[in-house]
């Protein structure tokens, strides 16, 4: 049994199930369905880039999944914010 | 120790599938939240465990180690920011008539 079977197994699994959140991203009829499907999508590319870079053995790929989380949660806070600025001023 | 990370690898995708029909199926902002937000977290840590394991003593180790505080700091505060914001905006929990408190 190798680690580079079970690694492209997962990293696949992922990729087909990531879809699902992108479908609520489409169809969501709230704008937070959107952004609960955004970020379970952000996660789940986290993940697939941590797989990658232990797959591929590219430490680079670590920098770059860090550095996509912490731009997932600060758009998520702007997101926020501008829906509860949009709202106050209504 | 292989067994041990396929085992981590596979809890991690079972969360992931369990996480996205619940997200994709549930009636309500609320619920969906719910689901979201517990099982992006389980199903990321117990994948970046596994990676953690497979790599050993190695300077990526401790890179993942960094993205999985991260992680664990910021995936409960963005959903608490959505429900939060959700709530504030006056949306109904689903199976509520009226919004007692």
């Amino acid at each position: 049994m190798n680690s580079t079977v079970i690694l492209d197994a997962a990293i696949y699994c992922l990729m087909g199930v990531t879809v699902l959140s992108l479908v609520r991203v489409i169809i969501g009829p709230e704008p937070e369905d959107r952004m609960i499907g955004l970020n379970l999508t952000a996660s789940q590319v986290l993940a697939i880039l941590v797989l990658a870079a232990v797959k591929l053995d590219r430490a680079i790929f670590l920098d770059v999944a860090l550095v996509y989380a912490i731009l997932g949660f600060i758009g998520m806070l702007a997101i926020a914010r501008s829906m509860w600025s949009r709202e106050k001023s209504t | 120790m292989i067994w041990a990370i396929a085992l981590l690898l596979l809890l991690g995708v079972f969360f992931g599938i369990t996480g996205n029909i619940g997200v994709l199926r549930f009636p309500d902002v609320f619920t969906r939240l719910h689901a979201a937000a517990k099982c992006s977290t389980t199903s990321v840590f117990s994948i970046l465990l596994a990676c953690m394991l497979l790599k050993g003593w190695d300077p990526m180790t401790w890179r993942i180690l960094v993205i999985a505080l991260f992680f664990l700091i910021t995936s409960p505060v963005s959903a608490h920011i959505i429900g939060r914001s959700a709530w504030m905006r006056g949306l109904m929990p689903w199976g509520r008539k009226h919004r007692s408190w």
